[in-house]
């Protein structure tokens, strides 16, 4: 047994005493390459695509100036799938190990995270790995400007998913029950009986063919998958695959602060009372805990991004001092970020934490806004509203096939960035195979309409 | 349960980023080409030997783009340190700080540079485009008959002796003589020549540029660039090319390729001494007879009323020479143009009369590819 090997047994003791509850955690020792493309693809292996190539140098430069290091990484399932970084220290090891029980105590008892492991089960990153043989296998008979084109609208629309649905949705009713037609007025009446008129003959009531999509549909993903008109077989089973895979991801997406101050927690907490590592290997154990629950970078005094592990175990250290430990796991199953925010970032603890908004202009001026609590919160969880991305949805298909698809804009605030938006709906048109429109509206407010 | 697996990693260690990397660089080289014709024209490149030329290309990366809100004309977001509302964290920018810097790159955006070759350049166009290959006048354009290996005899000299086939013969032999001598005088071949003539692979382009005041710069650029890609799909079928550069106003004169785009002239405009000088360029240099000439006129168009003869007279005798002549009219959008010009008018008569000529109009950058395959097209045509 290596050292490593003997702390993680006392640590899991010690864990399983304090009441945390997880899935077995299967950890794997990578090289500092696997765990930079595991940043960037979110999966160890996952589809081709070019995009993640450009994410990649971006990861690799940001790595160099000393701007990102990746301890670990965690995939919850059944059993959960951990990967340490084989440059760590025995005592960062030690403490990722802490981290990552308090990850999968977490995401096994968390409803959100339940919710979808029932609907996928435990073994995304085979899956992931599946998946990414499969589209390989299109490559090799489709080829490679084929099967990228899928991708393209696919990962564009990456995060137009439901994510209160479920992932093996069937399609809309074929028929609707025909609207029953309203009980006839007195006049109606007398003017039927008027002697003379011919006897309307009645059409068989019964079912109508029902619109396609009866309401406005958001899984735009899975819309396209079900109803583009000349989508072929591979096609289909790639824009499913980039679904589910963004399902998997929305759990850890909409529970960040949660997820990560809950590991913090525990990390801090059993390394505090695991009273058999040596003195040494828990102070650098302590040293690594405070680098990454810092609110801000080294010689710094402000910054302009809160740091998600610092915020989350704030709050729940303050939960747990106020409410104890059985009521901070409730909020632990119940909430998510909205919700643990809303709920539990007070005046007090905005001031203490020093959260202010802040206010850029076009001038690239960044100035202090306001420290108002409500406005705080609001800003944190502005960029997670329905999963990052601007409300679109499918309003119509017309008869000639073209597509309708309408932005939310009075939710959103405002319209769409028109170049993007534009460049999407040509990746959506190639899939599609039929005009595609889209209404926004423009940076004055008024109706735009983009085509493609 | 915690399990530490000894390393057995189940997936194959390759970079997936390394390989996504790769290809997002390919796209970005498909992408380049788009704006080839501006980054080309920017230099000196027609003479000169054009085969190992290289050009650096700056480029971005490429975005995937996803639905995004518009950016607002402030942004909010959330912070943590001291602070009073009002204060400034980060003062905005001076406009001129602003200027100075944009050379640089902004918001520390990652910018790359690739190299391509010239030669790979105009390939791709040509197989993008879908262009046919030029080919050379069939009628009189021999060059100077030439030796080439024909056919086989029993004497010659030594060193024609072909020695496989000698060799041959001694096998087949030696296989029916009883008691066979390894080689015999008669075994011998030696290669025979013959005096062939071969269609010519010289070729001599000349361009004839209307320098007069009412050609502009943006004009004259959009000429060079025509001029460029014209000389390049030229280059792809001969061996050896010359190039002659004329400019004109009311006078003509022959220049070199640097010279050329930037001379220019106030006086008035005659097109016939253009077409009188290229005419006496081909009658002293290139003889039509052993030569592929190719004749190209770029001008607005305008030209004296009193010169309509003389220059069409010109003209007709140049076609008469010459494998092809272009003209390309440049003009603005914004240039009205209530009727055709007077040597669109010259052109169009000829062409008319079945001679090989073509013209294109060239308003917009767009529209050099457009003339470029017109002119190619109209060449194979022509054949």
């Amino acid at each position: 047994m290596t050292e490593l090997e003997q702390y993680a047994a006392s640590i899991e003791e010690l864990a399983k005493r304090l009441g945390l509850d997880y899935y077995n955690v299967d950890f794997e020792v990578a090289p500092a390459s696997l765990m930079t493309e595991i940043a960037v693809y979110g999966l160890p292996v996952r589809m081709p695509h070019w995009s993640f190539g450009v994410r990649y140098i971006h990861q690799l430069v940001r790595q160099s100036m000393g701007h990102s290091k990746i301890f670990e990484v965690m995939f919850p399932g059944d059993p959960c799938r951990a990967f340490l970084m084989d440059g760590n220290s025995l005592a960062e090891n030690t403490l990722v190990t802490a981290h990552v029980l308090g990850h999968a105590d977490f995401s096994k008892n968390n409803q959100l995270f339940a919710r979808f492991h029932e609907m996928a089960g435990g073994n995304i990153v085979e899956h992931a790995a599946a998946h990414a043989h499969r589209i390989q296998q299109a490559i090799d008979k489709v080829g490679m400007e084929k099967v990228e084109s899928v991708l393209d609208a696919a990962l564009a629309l990456e995060s137009h998913v439901d994510v209160d649905g479920d992932l093996h949705r069937t399609r809309y009713p074929e028929y609707v029950p025909e609207k029953v037609a309203a009980p006839e007025s007195a006049f109606q009446r007398r003017f039927r009986d008027l002697p003379g008129a011919a006897e309307a003959a009645k059409a068989d009531p019964g079912r109508v063919r029902a619109p396609v999509p009866p309401h406005p549909e958001f899984d735009l993903l899975w819309f396209i998958a079900h109803y583009a008109p000349e989508l072929e077989q591979w096609e289909r089973d790639i824009f499913l695959m980039v679904r589910s895979e963004s399902l998997y991801f929305y759990p850890v997406f909409a529970c960040q602060i949660m997820n990560e101050g809950w590991a913090s927690y525990w990390h801090a907490r059993l390394l505090r009372e695991a009273d058999f590592l040596p003195q040494n290997l828990y102070l650098s154990a302590i040293k690594a805990h405070s680098d990454v629950v810092r609110p801000y970078a080294a010689g710094q005094q402000t910054a302009l991004a809160i740091n998600p592990y610092h915020l989350g175990f704030t709050l729940w250290e303050h939960i747990i001092d106020t409410h104890g430990l059985a009521r901070a796991r409730e909020v632990m199953r119940d909430e998510d970020d909205f919700g643990f925010i809303r709920n539990f970032l007070d005046r007090e603890l905005a001031e203490k934490l020093e959260l202010f908004v802040f206010e850029a202009t076009s001038g690239d001026e960044i100035k202090v806004a306001n420290r108002d609590v409500n406005a705080i919160r609001e800003a944190i969880l502005a960029p997670k509203f329905n999963y990052g991305a601007p409300r679109v949805a499918v309003t119509e298909m017309h008869n000639d096939g073209s597509l309708v698809l309408a932005h939310e804009h009075k939710s959103d605030g405002r319209g769409l960035d028109v170049n993007r938006a534009k460049r999407v709906l040509e990746y959506t048109k190639r899939v599609w195979r039929r005009p595609v429109k889209l209404a926004t509206v423009n940076d004055r407010g008024e109706p735009a309409e983009l085509t493609a | 349960m915690i399990r530490i697996a000894a390393e057995t990693p189940w997936y194959d260690l390759f970079s997936r980023g390394a390989r996504d990397w790769l290809r997002h660089n390919q796209k970005v080289r498909e992408a380049v080409k788009n704006t080839l014709p501006e980054i080309l024209s920017g230099e000196d490149l027609m003479t000169g030997d054009s085969k190992n030329r290289t050009v650096m290309v700056p480029v971005k990366f490429l975005e995937h783009s996803r639905f995004r809100l518009a950016d607002p004309s402030s942004q909010q977001g959330a912070g943590q340190g001291q602070g009073q509302p009002g204060d400034v964290l980060q003062p905005g920018r001076d406009k001129g700080d602003a200027q100075s810097q944009s050379g640089g790159t902004e918001n520390g955006e990652i910018r790359f540079v690739v190299e391509m070759k010239l030669e790979e350049i105009i390939d791709w166009i040509w197989e993008e485009l879908k262009l046919p290959d030029l080919k050379p006048k069939r009628t009189a354009t021999m060059d100077e008959p030439d030796y080439v290996r024909e056919g086989w005899d029993r004497r010659g000299a030594r060193s024609r002796l072909d020695r496989r086939r000698t060799m041959k013969e001694a096998v087949k032999r030696r296989s029916i003589q009883e008691n066979p001598v390894p080689i015999i005088n008669e075994d011998l071949r030696f290669r025979q020549l013959v005096k062939r003539a071969t269609p010519s692979m010289n070729a001599a382009v000349i361009f004839a540029l209307d320098v007069s005041g009412s050609m502009d710069e943006a004009q004259r650029k959009l000429a060079k660039q025509f001029f460029f890609f014209a000389l390049q799909g030229i280059r792809r079928q001969y061996s050896k090319v010359d190039t002659v550069f004329l400019a004109h106003a009311a006078q003509a004169w022959e220049f070199d390729e640097s010279q050329f785009f930037q001379a220019s002239s106030s006086g008035g405009t005659v097109s016939s001494c253009a077409f009188q000088l290229a005419l006496d360029v081909v009658k002293n240099r290139y003889d039509p007879s052993r030569y592929n000439v190719y004749f190209f006129y770029a001008s607005d168009g305008e030209n004296a009323a009193e010169d309509r003869e003389p220059a069409a007279a010109a003209l007709r005798l140049l076609a008469a020479q010459t494998n092809y002549s272009g003209y390309v009219e440049t003009g603005g959008v914004a240039t009205f143009r209530p009727r055709e010009t007077q040597v669109a008018e010259v052109f169009g008569e000829m062409k008319g009369a079945g001679l090989p000529v073509g013209m294109s109009q060239l308003s917009s950058q767009d529209d050099v590819w457009r003339a470029i395959r017109e002119f190619f097209k109209e060449t194979e045509k022509t054949d």
